[in-house]
C-alpha cells in the first residue's frame, strides 16, 4: 500500500505535484489551494521530496493565518493577487469569451475548427449537444457570443459565430447514427407542457436516460414560438421541421391538440415530474382611444404571426403601421411586405439606439425599404367612417436623470399623423398562467409570475419545473434550450430523490496541442480578413414570397474563410512557472503585449503597472507563482491575447504551452 | 525560429510616440535565432529606446559582422539602413560611413567573437578614434554559430556545456574601451530592460564613441549551470553600479532619489543622464574609480553592470578631424573635386 500513497501529491503534465487545501477563510487571499511541481515523473521520488516542501506550504498558510511573529515583517498576503488557480475550470472558460457568454456554454471555436476542417457533421453535433437546434439557431440565434467575441476587441468585427453554426446544418450529411442511443425506459414519467425549444431539451435530456417523456402542444406541430412567431423567410418550415423531429423521433410521445386548463388535474395523473415550458404567449395590447372601434384592423403581433404560420391569414391592407420596435416588429414588418402591403412603416417609443430588436434584424428590415419612426408614442386611432383611417403619434425626446432613469418627454411639435388600413402591435409580451390553479402548492410572487429556484429551475411544488420564458419573462430560443439541460438535471435529480443542488461538475479536458518546435496543431496565423456577409435571396423575389430564405448562407468557400477568423480562444496559454528562465522571449514576441514579468502588488496596482495597463476588468489577469531567479511573478493580461503561440514558439523550456482547453457543460445523460 | 508572422495587430492602448508612431513601427523581421536567444531581447530593447527617442528609422544605420549577434539588426528597425559586413571589419564600415555621411545615427551591432577575437584590432582603432557611434556588443561567451566553442570573452573558471575546461583568461572589452578613450562605456544584461533601455537611450544620445557590452545568454550552448554568462549567474551575481533613467531634452526629471544618492549627467545634446547610485564611492565620470571597480568586482566573482563611464565633453572623430559641417555625401562633385587648378594652388602653397 505504501507504495501508492498519494497523501498531497497529484499528477499533472506528467510531473508529480504536492497541493494543500488552504482553509475555508484564507482562499481569497491563497486561492483554493496551494501547489507545488517536484519536478519529477516518479512517485517514489516524489513521496521522498514531499514532506518539505509539504511544511513550506504549511509555513505560507500558517504565516497568512497570522501565526508567525514574521508576521509583521512580511508585507500582507493581501497586498498580493495569489497564483491564478487555473484547476478551476471557470477560469480558462471565461478566457472562451464566446463559450462563455452562450447560455448554453456551446464551445464555438471547437465547432469553428471542425468546420474549417470540412468535418460538417462533427461541428454539427458538438452544437447539438449543447444547444440541441443547430439549424434553426444557426438562423434566428441572439447570438449573445459575437459580442462577446475577441475580435470585437482585436480587430472591430466579431466573428459571424452564428452563420457558422447555420454551415453546420447546411452541410452536414445524414446524421442519424451519430445521434446516441436512448437507454431503456428507467420507469420515471414526466410531462412537458408546451412544445417550444425548452419543453423540447429537457425532453431530449431526459429521454436518453429512459425517462417516458410526455409532450403536450396546443397546436397541431411541435416547435413553440419557433414556429408560430418566427417567419418562414427567415427559418424555412423544413429547417425546423427537422430538427423538432430530431428530438420527437428519439421516443416522446406528443399529444398535440391539447391545452392544459388545469395543473391540478395535471397533478393527479400518474407523472413523476411536470416541466412547464409554455413561454409567453400573450402579446400586449395597447389602450389608447379608437382601439375598440377599429378593433378589425388592429391585430396583436405574435397571433398575427401564427396565424399566418397555420396560414389562416394571408393578406393584410395597403398601408401599415407597426408599433414597437423589437425583433416581433421587424418580423411583422418584413411579413407585412410579403403579403402585399404598399407602404409598411414602423413606429417606435424610444430613441432608434434604444431599440430592443436585434441590430442585424433592424438592419434587414431597413434594407427591405421599411422606414422606422422613433420617439413616436402612439396617442389614438383615427376612424372614420368607422373605419380605422390612420393614427396619431406625439413626438418625444429620452431625457435620462441623474440616476440614468428614461423618461420620454414631448417635445412640443405638432402630432404626427400617419394614414393605415392595418395596425400591428408588437410591444411585448407577457406570461399567461390562467390555467395554473393558485391552491396546487406553486406559489406566485411579483407580477403574477411562479416562484422558481434560479439553480434548479424547481418551483415551490417540488413537483412541478419551469423554464424557457415561462420561467423568467421573455428571452430567446438559446436560453431556453440551457434552461431545458438545467431543469433536465434537476428534474433527473429529483426523480432519483437526489440534492437537486449538488449540480454536476462541467467535463474538462487540457490537451498541449504541440506538434513540434513550431508546429501545432491548430492553425495559429491570424487571419487579416474582414467578416463575410452573408449573401442574400434577389430582393425583388423574396419580397414576393412569404415562404422564400432571405438569407442563402455561407458557400463553403466563405464558410472556411469566416471560421479561419477565429482566434481558437480555447487553445489556451498555460504557464508552468517551474519551468521558467524569465529571458523575457515571450514578452518581446506577444504581438499584444500581454505578458508581464513584475514584482507582484495588491490587483490594483499590479493591473495598472503592466506594460499596457489592464483596464478591461471583466478580463481576468493569469498571475503565476513567484519565479526562481527574481522572485517576480508573471502576468498575463487576457484582454486581448491572440491565442498566435508565439510565446509557446519563442519559449526556450516549454514554460508556455498551447493547450486545448474543451469546456463542455454537464448534461443529464454525459 | 517561427513560422508565422508575428501578426500586425497590436494593443488598442498602444501608446505612440512623437512621430505618431507606435513601438511595433520599429520592429524588424521576426527572428530565426533560437527561442529564448539574449540577443532577441536586446533587439526589442532597442527598439523600445529607438521607440522612446521618436527616432525616424531612416536616419539610422544598423551595420554589423558576422554571427548571431550580427544577424540581430534584420529584427529591428526594418526601415533604416543596413550593412552586413565581413567578419570584425564592422568597425572599419562604420568609421567610412560615419565619415561619408555624419548626420546618420550609427547602431554597430556585434558579437564576442566579431569584436574580441577576428576584429579586435578593428574594434581597438574605432573607439580609440573615437567615432561616432553607438557599438553594441551582443557577449555570449560562446561561439553559437559554430555549436558553441569558447569566445575570447569566456570567463577561466566558466566550462562549456560539454564539461571543457576553458584554459584562457577572458578579455573584458569595457576595460579596454574605457582605457583606449571610449567616452561612453556601460555593461548592460539583456534579462534586465529597465536598465538596458535607459543606457540604450543615453548611448545614442552621447556625441562619440558609446560602447556597451550586453550580457546575453546563449540558451542553446551558454546555459547550463556551470557558465558564467546564464540567465540566473548574472541574476546572481549582477553587481549593479546604479539605476539610470534617460530624461530627454524639455522632459522633467520625474524620478525621485534620495537626497545625496542621485548623479546627474547632462549630454551635449541637453538630455540628461540621472543615475541612483548604488555604490557609495561611484563616479562615472572618474575613469580610475571605473576599472577599479570593474577589477574589484571581477575579484570578488561578480559582474558589474550600469553606466560604468562616461566623458560628455569628448570629442568625436568629426571634431578631431574638423572635418566639414556638410557630410561629405551631401557636397556636388565641384566641392569633392575642385579641379586641377586648385590643386596647383594647394601644391605651389606646399612649395
Amino acid at each position: 500500500m505504501s507504495n501508492m500513497d498519494t497523501r498531497y501529491l497529484f499528477k499533472r503534465y506528467n510531473t508529480w505535484w504536492v497541493k494543500l487545501a488552504v482553509p475555508k477563510d484564507l482562499k481569497e487571499k491563497l486561492g483554493y489551494d496551494l501547489r507545488k511541481s517536484l519536478k519529477t515523473h516518479d512517485l517514489k521520488t516524489a513521496q521522498d521530496l514531499r514532506w518539505e516542501v509539504v511544511d513550506q506550504l504549511r509555513n505560507k498558510i500558517d504565516r497568512a493565518k497570522g501565526l508567525e511573529e514574521e508576521q509583521k515583517i512580511i508585507p500582507n498576503v493581501e497586498e498580493f493577487v495569489p497564483p491564478t488557480d487555473t484547476s478551476n475550470p471557470q477560469y480558462y472558460h471565461k478566457v472562451v469569451d464566446c463559450q462563455h457568454a452562450c447560455p448554453a456554454h456551446t464551445p464555438v471555436p471547437e465547432y469553428i475548427r471542425q468546420i474549417a476542417q470540412g468535418n460538417y457533421n462533427e461541428a454539427y453535433m458538438l452544437n447539438w449537444e449543447s444547444n440541441v437546434f443547430p439549424g434553426i439557431l444557426g438562423r434566428t440565434c441572439d447570438r449573445p457570443c459575437e459580442p462577446a467575441c475577441r475580435r470585437t476587441r482585436t480587430h472591430e468585427k466579431a466573428v459571424a459565430i452564428c452563420r457558422l453554426k447555420r454551415v453546420t446544418y447546411d452541410y452536414k450529411d445524414d446524421i442519424a447514427s451519430l445521434i446516441p442511443q436512448v437507454e431503456a425506459s428507467n420507469g420515471k414519467k414526466v410531462a412537458l407542457i408546451g412544445g417550444g425549444p425548452a419543453s423540447l431539451t429537457v425532453a431530449r435530456d431526459l429521454v436518453m436516460m429512459g425517462y417516458e417523456c410526455t409532450l403536450f402542444e396546443r397546436d397541431g406541430k411541435a416547435g413553440g414560438l419557433m414556429r408560430t412567431n418566427i417567419p418562414s423567410f427567415r427559418l424555412p418550415e423544413e429547417v425546423l421541421d427537422e430538427e423538432v423531429n430530431q428530438v420527437l423521433n428519439l421516443g416522446i410521445k406528443t399529444i398535440f391538440n391539447s391545452e392544459i386548463t388545469s395543473m391540478t388535474n395535471l397533478l393527479e395523473e400518474n407523472f413523476d415530474a411536470i416541466f412547464v415550458g409554455t413561454g409567453a404567449p400573450k402579446g400586449r395590447d395597447i389602450k389608447i382611444d379608437g382601439r375598440q372601434e377599429a378593433e378589425k384592423n388592429i391585430h396583436i403581433g405574435i397571433d398575427w404571426l401564427t396565424s399566418i404560420a397555420f396560414e389562416h391569414t394571408k393578406s393584410i391592407g395597403k398601408k401599415v403601421i407597426v408599433l414597437g420596435g423589437g425583433n416581433t416588429a421587424m418580423d411583422c414588418c418584413r411579413t407585412s411586405i410579403r403579403l402585399g402591403a404598399e407602404q409598411v412603416k414602423v413606429t417606435v417609443r424610444s430613441p432608434f439606439d434604444q431599440m430592443k430588436a436585434s441590430e442585424w434584424e433592424i438592419e434587414d428590415a431597413m434594407g427591405e425599404g421599411i422606414p422606422i419612426h422613433d420617439n413616436h408614442v402612439p396617442k389614438k386611432f383615427i376612424i372614420r367612417d368607422h373605419k380605422l383611417v390612420g393614427m396619431e403619434f406625439e413626438k418625444v425626446e429620452a431625457v435620462f436623470d441623474e440616476n440614468g432613469k428614461r423618461s420620454l418627454v414631448p417635445t412640443g411639435e405638432d402630432p404626427v399623423i400617419f394614414e393605415c388600413d392595418d395596425v400591428l402591435v408588437a410591444i411585448g409580451q407577457d406570461n399567461a398562467f390562467e390555467w395554473i390553479e393558485r391552491d396546487c402548492g406553486i406559489e406566485f410572487g411579483e407580477w403574477d409570475m411562479p416562484i422558481v429556484d434560479k439553480v434548479t429551475f424547481q418551483s415551490t411544488n417540488p413537483k412541478v419545473f419551469f423554464g424557457g420564458d415561462a420561467a423568467w419573462g421573455p428571452e430567446n430560443i438559446i436560453w431556453a434550450a440551457a434552461h431545458g439541460h438545467q431543469a433536465a438535471i434537476s428534474i433527473d435529480k429529483f426523480c432519483q430523490n437526489e440534492d437537486l443542488y449538488e449540480r454536476p461538475e462541467p467535463s474538462t479536458t487540457l490537451v498541449s496541442q504541440k506538434m513540434g518546435v513550431h508546429e501545432w496543431s491548430y492553425d495559429n496565423d491570424i487571419s487579416q480578413a474582414r467578416r463575410f456577409l452573408v449573401p442574400h435571396a434577389d430582393q425583388k423575389e423574396s419580397l414576393k414570397d412569404l415562404k422564400m430564405e432571405v438569407e442563402l448562407g455561407f458557400d463553403e468557400k466563405m464558410a472556411l474563410e469566416e471560421a479561419q477568423r477565429c482566434l481558437n480562444c480555447d487553445i489556451q496559454t498555460v504557464f508552468s512557472e517551474d519551468l521558467c528562465i524569465e529571458c523575457d522571449a515571450c514578452v518581446d514576441i506577444c504581438p499584444t503585449d500581454c505578458i508581464n514579468f513584475i514584482q507582484n502588488d495588491a490587483e490594483e496596482n499590479l493591473r495598472n503597472s503592466l506594460r499596457i495597463p489592464a483596464i478591461n476588468l471583466n478580463q481576468e489577469i493569469l498571475v503565476s507563482e513567484e519565479l526562481e531567479q527574481t522572485s517576480r511573478v508573471m502576468v498575463k493580461d487576457e484582454d486581448v491575447c491572440l491565442h498566435c503561440g508565439l510565446c509557446a514558439e519563442r519559449c526556450p523550456t516549454g514554460a508556455w504551452d498551447m493547450q486545448n482547453f474543451l469546456y463542455q457543460e454537464a448534461k443529464v445523460y454525459s | 525560429m517561427t513560422y508565422i508572422v508575428k501578426p500586425k495587430n497590436h494593443h488598442p492602448l498602444l501608446e505612440r510616440n512623437e512621430l505618431g508612431l507606435t513601438r511595433r513601427d520599429y520592429e524588424g523581421a521576426v527572428s530565426t535565432l533560437c527561442a529564448g536567444c539574449g540577443h532577441d531581447s536586446i533587439s526589442s530593447a532597442i527598439v523600445e529606446a529607438c521607440f522612446q527617442l521618436s527616432i525616424e528609422s531612416y536616419k539610422v544605420a544598423k551595420l554589423s559582422g558576422i554571427g548571431c549577434s550580427s544577424k540581430a539588426p534584420a529584427y529591428f528597425l526594418n526601415q533604416s539602413h543596413g550593412f552586413n559586413s565581413v567578419h570584425g571589419r564592422m568597425p572599419s564600415v562604420a568609421t567610412g560611413a560615419a565619415m561619408a555621411n555624419h548626420e546618420l545615427l550609427y547602431l554597430g551591432v556585434s558579437g564576442d567573437g566579431d569584436s574580441a577575437s577576428i576584429g579586435i584590432g578593428q574594434f581597438i582603432h574605432c573607439a580609440r578614434r573615437q567615432v561616432n557611434m553607438t557599438y553594441i556588443v551582443e557577449n555570449n561567451g560562446t561561439y553559437g554559430l559554430t555549436k558553441g566553442q569558447f569566445s575570447a570573452t569566456n570567463d577561466l573558471e566558466s566550462k562549456s556545456k560539454y564539461g571543457d575546461d576553458n584554459l584562457f583568461p577572458s578579455i573584458d572589452l569595457p576595460s579596454m574601451a574605457i582605457q583606449l578613450g571610449a567616452s561612453f562605456v556601460a555593461r548592460g544584461f539583456s534579462g534586465d530592460k529597465d536598465q538596458l533601455v535607459p543606457l540604450l537611450k543615453a548611448a545614442i544620445a552621447h556625441k562619440g564613441f558609446s560602447f556597451l557590452d550586453i550580457i546575453s545568454p546563449c540558451v542553446t550552448f551558454n546555459n547550463h549551470n556551470t557558465s558564467t554568462k546564464s540567465y540566473d549567474y548574472i541574476r546572481e551575481h549582477n553587481d549593479s553600479l546604479a539605476k539610470p533613467d534617460f530624461v530627454p531634452l524639455g522632459k522633467e526629471i520625474t524620478a525621485n532619489y534620495e537626497e545625496g544618492s542621485s548623479i546627474e549627467v547632462p549630454l551635449h545634446d541637453g538630455s540628461l543622464l540621472s543615475l541612483e547610485k548604488l555604490s557609495e564611492d561611484y563616479d562615472p565620470q572618474d575613469k580610475i574609480s571605473a576599472i577599479k571597480s570593474i577589477q574589484e568586482s571581477q575579484r570578488d566573482n561578480k559582474v558589474t553592470t550600469g553606466l560604468l563611464y562616461v566623458n560628455p565633453d569628448a570629442k568625436d572623430l568629426k571634431e578631431i578631424l574638423n572635418v566639414s559641417d556638410t557630410p561629405l555625401n551631401a557636397m556636388g562633385s565641384k566641392d569633392l573635386c575642385p579641379g586641377s587648378e586648385e590643386l596647383s594652388k594647394i601644391n605651389l602653397s606646399l612649395k
